[in-house]
C-alpha cells in the first residue's frame, strides 16, 4: 500500500547513508528515491488517487469562495452565520488535538515516561489539528486577511473569542517548539534543539493554562446564546464540559492516529513504537475513560441543574440521549472491556468511536441544536466539499510529516 | 509579620474585594445612558404600508429590493430555510438582511379580524450582547443609545449575529473583498447624532413610530395601556428583554403571536458568559503552580532533571 516499500527505498533515520556519506536535504525530502521513482511511487498509491479526486473538485472551489466571496459556497445563512467550516473545521478539529498537551503533561509533567513512545504522534496531532483549525476560520472569517486584528489592531478583551484568538495563537507557538525538536533533529539543527529541550516543562505547563482555557473558550462561545441552543446542550457550565470531552477526544485522536500509522505505515515506525504503541494505548485507553465518566456525569448535572428533565421526553430529548448513549456511553463500555480484558484491537475500536461521538456533539451543539426553534439548516454541497477538501489537505500534511520527521522512529544518528 | 496587622490587612483586603464587587454588580444591571434615546413601536397604530422600509433604503443607501417598496406580496414571500420556520420571527416570515435593516411583516391572529403589522431593526440593547462578543471591538453603544458598527476594524467572524438575541446583524456574503455586518444603526450618522429622528419614524404617515428619550418613552408607553386598556396587552416588549433595548414595542396582541420572542432573558446576554469569564484568571494563576508541584512530587524519585532521563530514553 505504502509508496515507498515498493520502491525499495530506505526507511531514513540517520544524517549518514549507509556507506557513510551524508544524505542531502533534497534526498531526505525525496525519502531517498530519485524524483521520478518518487512520483512513480506517488501515482502508484490508490489512496493518492482519492486525494486526487477530492483536490480536483476541492480547490476550485475554494478559489470560488475567495473571489466570489462566502456567499457562493454557503446559503450565506443570517441565522446560522457558523456553519460547516466552524462547526467541523474548529469546534469538532479544536478538541481532537487536545492531546498534545495531554501526552505532554502525562510525560513532562508526571514523569511517566512510558509513554514516551507515542508522545511526538500526540504532540505532532495537536500541532496540526490546531493549524487546521486556523485554516477553516481562515476560510470562514469574512475577512481572512484582518486575522492579526484582535492582536494588534482593536482589542476586545471582553469577548470569549478574543481569549480564543491570543490563546490558540498563543499554543500554536507553544506546540510548534514543541514539534521542533523532531523537525531539528530531521534537518540536523542540533543546538536549536537543545534549546527547546531546555524549556520543555516550561512550554509544558504553558500547554496546559492555555488548553484548559481555549478548550473551554468554544463551549463558552455557546453561552451567547442561551435563547438560540436548546435547553439539553446549553449549560451555564458548558464551558467546563467542552474542556472536559475535549480529553477523551485529544487522546482517542491519536490512538486512531497510531493505529493507521501501524497498519499502513509499518515500514516507518521503529521497533521501540511498535514494541511499546499496545501497551500506550490501553494506558491511553484508561485516561481516555476517566474523562468519559467524567463527561458523562457533567453532562447529566447539567440537565439536572437547569432542571430540564421533562425536555428528556420531547423529540429533542430522544435525540440528545441518543447523543449520550453513542458518544459517550457506548465508547465508555468498549473501554471498559477492552482494558478488562487488555484488547487493544478494541480498544482503537472504542477511540474511533470516541472520537466521532465528540465531533457528534460539536455538530450538535454547533449546528443541529442551535436555533432549534426556528427550523433546521442542511449545508450547502460546496460547503460540505470545501470542508471535505481541507480535510483532505490535513491528511496528505500529516502524512508527509510522518513519512519523514523522527515522530514514529527515533533518529538514529547525532541529535 | 504580627498577628493582629495580618488580620488588619486581611479585613482591609476583604472590604477592598467587596467594594470592587458592588461596582462589579452595579455594572451588571446598567440600564442605559441616563438620555438615551429611543422608538416606541405601536403595533396597533402599523398598517404596512412600508413606507419605513423605502425611507431607510433610501437613507442608508441600500441595494434597489427585487420588489418595489408599494408590493404587499412581499408580506406571503419565503426565503431560504423559512418554509420551516416557527418560531422567531414567526412562522416563515421575512428578517433582515443585507439589503434590508429593516423588515415589516404581517400576522394573522385569530380572534382579531384584521392583520397585525409588525416593524423589526435592530432594537438598540442598553447593554448589546453584539458588543460584548466583538472580539475587536467594533460595536459601540453611543450615548445617544445607538449601537453603531465600525466596519475597518471587523475580521468577519460573525459572533455578534449568534450573539445577538434578536437576530439583526447580517452579513454582506456576496462580497468577497469587501464584506462587512450589515445592520441598522439608528441613522447615527445623518440625524440620530444631530438630535434627529431616524428616517423611518420621520416617514411614517401613522404615527407608528414615537421618537425620544428611553424613559420619557417608557412612560407613554404606561399611558396608552392605561387609557386603552382594552387595546393593548399590558406589556412594554423591549423594557427588560435582553436588559432593555431603545426600540419598544406595544401590541394589541400576545407578543408571541406577533413575532416575539417571549422567552428571551430579562438579563444583558453578557451575564451569561461571565461565570466563564470569571474562571479565567483562576486557570491563569493557579495552573502553573498547581502542575508545577505535581511536576515535583511524580518525579522526585527521578533526580531533578527530567531532560537527561528522557533525552537517555530517547537514544
Amino acid at each position: 500500500m505504502n509508496p515507498v516499500s515498493d520502491h525499495k527505498s530506505i526507511a531514513l533515520n540517520s544524517h549518514n547513508k549507509a556507506d557513510g556519506s551524508v544524505w542531502s536535504l533534497k534526498e531526505k525530502f525525496l525519502l531517498g528515491l530519485t524524483p521520478g521513482g518518487y512520483l512513480q511511487a506517488v501515482f502508484k498509491n490508490p489512496v493518492n488517487w482519492v486525494l486526487f479526486a477530492i483536490f480536483a473538485i476541492g480547490l476550485p472551489l475554494i478559489a470560488q469562495r475567495y473571489l466570489s466571496g462566502l456567499g457562493s459556497v454557503t446559503y450565506a445563512s443570517n441565522d446560522y452565520p457558523w456553519g460547516l467550516f466552524l462547526g467541523f473545521g474548529l469546534f469538532g478539529m479544536v478538541p481532537l488535538s487536545a492531546s498534545g498537551f495531554m501526552l505532554g503533561t502525562t510525560v513532562e509533567v508526571f514523569g511517566r515516561h512510558d509513554f514516551h513512545p507515542i508522545e511526538r504522534l500526540a504532540l505532532l496531532n495537536g500541532l496540526l489539528g490546531y493549524f487546521f483549525a486556523v485554516v477553516y476560520l481562515l476560510v470562514d472569517l469574512g475577512m481572512p486577511w484582518r486575522i492579526y486584528y484582535p492582536m494588534v489592531i482593536s482589542f476586545g478583551p471582553a469577548a470569549v473569542l478574543f481569549l480564543v484568538a491570543w490563546h490558540v495563537s498563543t499554543y500554536l507557538s507553544v506546540q510548534i517548539a514543541e514539534v521542533a525538536p523532531a523537525f531539528f533533529e530531521w534537518i540536523g539543527w542540533l543546538k536549536a534543539k537543545k534549546f527547546i529541550r531546555s524549556i520543555t516543562l516550561g512550554l509544558t505547563i504553558a500547554g496546559i493554562i492555555l488548553s484548559t482555557l481555549h478548550q473551554g473558550a468554544l463551549g463558552a462561545l455557546f453561552t451567547y446564546a442561551p435563547g438560540k441552543l436548546h435547553p439539553l446542550w446549553y449549560s451555564g457550565f458548558m464551558w467546563f464540559m467542552f474542556f472536559c470531552s475535549s480529553i477523551p477526544a485529544g487522546l482517542s485522536m491519536v490512538v486512531v492516529v497510531s493505529t493507521i500509522c501501524v497498519r499502513s505505515m509499518r515500514w516507518r515506525c521503529d521497533e521501540n513504537f511498535l514494541k511499546n504503541i499496545g501497551e500506550n494505548t490501553l494506558g491511553i485507553a484508561k485516561g481516555a475513560s476517566l474523562a468519559l465518566i467524567t463527561y458523562l456525569v457533567l453532562k447529566v448535572i447539567s440537565v439536572a441543574h437547569d432542571n430540564e428533565w421533562s425536555y428528556l421526553l420531547t423529540d429533542w430529548g430522544r435525540y440528545f440521549l441518543f447523543e449520550l448513549f453513542v458518544s459517550i456511553i457506548m465508547p465508555l463500555t468498549l473501554y471498559t472491556i477492552a482494558i478488562k480484558t487488555r484488547s487493544v484491537g478494541l480498544a482503537r475500536f472504542a477511540a474511533l468511536n470516541t472520537v466521532l461521538g465528540i465531533v457528534f456533539n460539536r455538530l450538535n451543539t454547533a449546528y443541529i441544536a442551535f436555533n432549534w426553534q426556528i427550523y433546521q439548516e442542511t449545508p450547502y454541497w460546496k460547503e460540505v466539499m470545501i470542508t471535505i477538501t481541507i480535510f483532505a489537505i490535513y491528511f496528505v500534511t500529516y502524512r508527509f510529516i510522518l513519512y519523514r520527521w523522527p515522530i514514529l522512529y527515533t533518529w538514529k544518528g547525532k541529535k | 509579620m504580627e498577628r493582629r496587622s495580618f488580620l488588619k490587612g486581611a479585613l482591609s483586603a476583604g472590604l477592598a474585594a467587596s467594594v470592587v464587587k458592588t461596582e462589579k454588580s452595579e455594572a451588571a444591571t446598567f440600564d442605559g445612558y441616563p438620555d438615551g434615546m429611543g422608538v416606541l413601536v405601536d403595533l396597533t397604530r402599523c398598517v404596512g404600508c412600508r413606507s419605513c422600509e423605502a425611507a431607510c433604503n433610501k437613507e442608508q443607501g441600500l441595494p434597489e429590493p427585487e420588489k418595489p417598496f408599494d408590493d404587499m406580496s412581499v408580506f406571503d414571500a419565503h426565503g431560504h430555510g423559512e418554509e420551516h420556520a416557527e418560531g422567531h420571527g414567526g412562522g416563515g416570515k421575512r428578517r433582515t438582511d443585507e439589503k434590508a435593516y429593516t423588515v415589516v411583516n404581517k400576522y394573522d391572529v385569530p380572534g382579531i379580524d384584521h392583520p397585525i403589522f409588525r416593524k423589526m431593526q435592530c432594537n438598540h440593547c442598553n447593554e448589546p450582547a453584539c458588543l460584548t462578543s466583538c472580539f475587536v471591538n467594533a460595536y459601540t453603544k453611543t450615548p445617544e443609545g445607538a449601537v453603531i458598527y465600525n466596519p475597518d476594524v471587523c475580521v468577519g467572524c460573525r459572533t455578534c449575529m449568534v450573539a445577538c438575541p434578536f437576530y439583526v446583524p447580517t452579513f454582506k456574503y456576496s462580497s468577497a473583498f469587501k464584506p462587512r455586518i450589515m445592520k441598522c444603526i439608528f441613522c447615527y450618522d445623518t440625524r440620530l447624532k444631530f438630535g434627529r429622528p431616524p428616517a423611518c419614524v420621520e416617514a411614517c404617515p401613522m404615527g407608528a413610530l414615537t421618537f425620544g428619550k428611553r424613559k420619557e418613552l417608557l412612560d407613554i408607553g404606561r399611558q396608552r395601556i392605561r387609557e386603552n386598556p382594552g387595546s393593548y396587552v399590558n406589556y412594554i416588549y423591549g423594557e427588560h428583554e435582553a436588559g432593555g433595548t431603545a426600540w419598544m414595542y406595544l401590541s394589541p396582541a400576545p407578543f408571541e403571536k406577533v413575532g416575539f420572542d417571549t422567552h428571551l432573558p430579562k438579563e444583558p446576554i453578557l451575564n451569561y458568559v461571565k461565570e466563564f469569564l470569571g474562571a479565567v484568571p483562576m486557570v491563569l494563576t493557579i495552573w502553573p503552580a498547581l502542575f508545577a508541584g505535581f511536576h515535583l512530587l511524580a518525579t522526585r524519585k527521578d533526580g531533578h532533571g527530567h531532560d537527561e532521563t528522557s533525552e537517555e530514553e530517547n537514544s
